[in-house]
């Protein structure tokens, strides 16, 4: 029972003596505000900033949200392509590689010169950075299909569809699941990185307007706004995962003789 | 009573470049309502045989008929099971077991119709070999031999006319597995289905076949078959009598034989 406890408590407590260990250290080595404020000054910014801050966050989570949810569309689609396959697979994952591994601050300039400074590359941008893992992952449930189950099925006569909607897709949920929180949490990079280069809302705009104002507390704020939103994001995927694939992660055990 | 099965002069190879000769010059045939075994030493083909029969695999020359007709795409009359018992974790066992008939026509037509009906089959097929309060359970909270009783159970759901076993008790404890035989030779005796059980287990294919074939090494064809006639239903204790055991070890002789007979030059040539 204590260690239940204990074990609820200890993000909250390890978080805590972080912020502690923060305050004492910029308080005992006396470092200026402007290098690295303490969290006692964050804090007090984030309270007077209040207004700003909650019109800029909620501009990014909406962002966020947007291009998150266009990449799971179009990542679920891809994996299903990718992953069912042998073809798509051996044609397409190589470009999939290669794409990710394009740093995408070097995209948002291109973003821009197409579609303008403003809200569409900052979502573009989100979707650009999270769709990968959701990608691989759900390639990877389908393309994991046990040899004997797909006998079992094509000898009745199944089509490559049926496998996929009967075994394909349900294998690879719990993937998907793994991978949303991945993503979710890469789509805030996303849309953060797009808004600070090319915006005029959003938390990352804030940040960079902060910073050349010289309003360092503030730009903690944003950063840790940020944080914040994003354990939220994974939480609630997390918390989704472990409801909707409850049969992957076993947690109950039955007593079974034979 | 005709053959249901007819193998013909079948050879199969695998790979393009380096083809690997798996079967050659296999001839078999298998009667309607019959139990045969496939006994044979490991890597002889008798997968492939199994891939062959079901549709899976064409077969690289030579004729594979069955019902009187050329196989030539899956078979929706045969039912199978293997030594893994792959069934799937997020569906009850039930829902497993009655996974064919979503996919094997005319059910899948009636399958929403008729769904009481269709449970109904499914859980009178679980009572019978021994899981009729499992079927709300997933397959996780089942042990390892109920999982193969379950397996068994999807492979006949359909009413197949040929089950086709790969090995389907060879992850199994010994008690368990003499258990499971049982199981089947029930099953079997209820509904006589065209039964061929694939394994390397010279006892096992003695006690639940009526014919065992054997195979040889790769590449795989049928060397010998012996009848056993011992009346059914048969019982482990009947494992122990002579007639029981003379089967047993005229086959295991006959493999043996022929391994060392072909070892000194098996790697130097292979016979045509």
């Amino acid at each position: 029972m204590r260690s239940e406890l204990l074990e609820r408590a200890v993000p909250w407590i390890a978080s805590f003596a972080l912020l502690l260990l923060w305050e004492i250290g910029c308080t005992l080595f006396n470092v200026p505000e402007f290098v690295l404020p303490k969290p006692t000054v964050v804090a007090a910014a984030l309270v007077q900033w209040a207004g700003p801050i909650w019109f800029h966050a909620s501009h990014t989570l909406v962002t966020t949200i947007l291009g998150f949810a266009i990449s799971v569309v179009a990542g679920v689609l891809i994996g299903i392509a990718v992953g069912s396959s042998r073809l798509a697979y051996r044609g397409f994952y190589p470009m999939l590689v290669g794409f990710n591994s394009v740093p995408k601050v070097a995209i948002v300039p291109v973003l821009v010169i197409w579609f303008g400074i403003g809200t569409l590359p900052a979502v573009l941008t989100a979707f650009l950075m999270s769709f990968f893992p959701i990608a691989v992952n759900v390639a990877t449930g389908l393309a994991t299909v046990e040899p004997e189950m797909e006998d079992v099925l094509r000898s009745l006569g199944a089509k490559p569809r049926d496998i996929i909607v009967k075994v394909g897709l349900p294998r690879a949920l719990p993937y998907f699941f793994a991978s949303l929180k991945v993503a979710i949490t890469l789509a805030f990079v996303g849309s953060v990185i797009s808004e600070s280069i090319a915006s005029n809302r959003g938390i990352g705009t804030m940040m960079v307007q902060a910073s050349s104002d010289f309003r360092i507390a503030l730009v903690f704020a944003g950063l840790i706004v940020t944080a914040v939103m994003g354990i939220a994001m994974y939480a609630g995927f997390a918390m989704l995962e472990l409801r909707t694939t409850r049969w992957a992660t076993r947690r109950m055990d039955f007593d079974a003789d034979d | 009573m005709g053959s249901l099965l007819q193998m013909r002069g079948v050879r199969l190879t695998y790979g393009r470049r380096r083809p690997t000769l798996a079967l050659e010059g296999l001839d078999l045939a298998i009667d309607e309502g019959a139990f045969v075994a496939v006994v044979g030493p490991s890597g002889c083909g008798k997968s492939s045989l199994m891939k062959l029969v079901t549709g899976l695999r064409r077969p690289t020359a030579g004729s594979i008929a069955v019902a009187g007709k050329e196989v030539n795409g899956p078979l929706k009359i045969v039912g199978m099971a293997f030594q893994n018992p792959t069934l799937l974790p997020w569906r009850t066992t039930l829902s497993n077991v009655m996974l064919p008939l979503e996919i094997v026509e005319p059910h899948r037509q009636r399958l929403r119709r008729e769904r009481a009906r269709y449970r109904q089959q499914a859980n009178a097929l679980l009572a019978l070999v021994g899981l009729e309060n499992f079927g709300e359970k997933y397959p996780w909270q089942l042990s390892g031999g109920m999982q193969q009783r379950a397996s068994l159970c999807r492979s006949l759901i359909h009413e197949p006319a040929l089950l086709m076993l790969d090995e389907p008790f060879g992850a199994l404890d010994a008690f368990t597995r003499e258990e499971l035989w049982d199981v089947l030779q029930e099953l079997w005796m209820r509904r006589r289905f065209t039964t061929v059980l694939v394994t390397h287990d010279l006892r096992e294919a003695v006690y639940l076949a009526d014919t065992v074939h054997v195979m040889s090494s790769r590449p795989g064809r049928i060397i010998s078959t012996h009848d056993v006639p011992i009346e059914r239903p048969r019982r482990p204790r009947m494992a122990y009598e002579p007639r029981f055991v003379d089967i047993v070890a005229g086959i295991r002789e006959e493999i043996r034989g022929k391994r060392e007979e072909r070892s000194p030059t098996a790697a130097a040539e292979e016979p045509a």
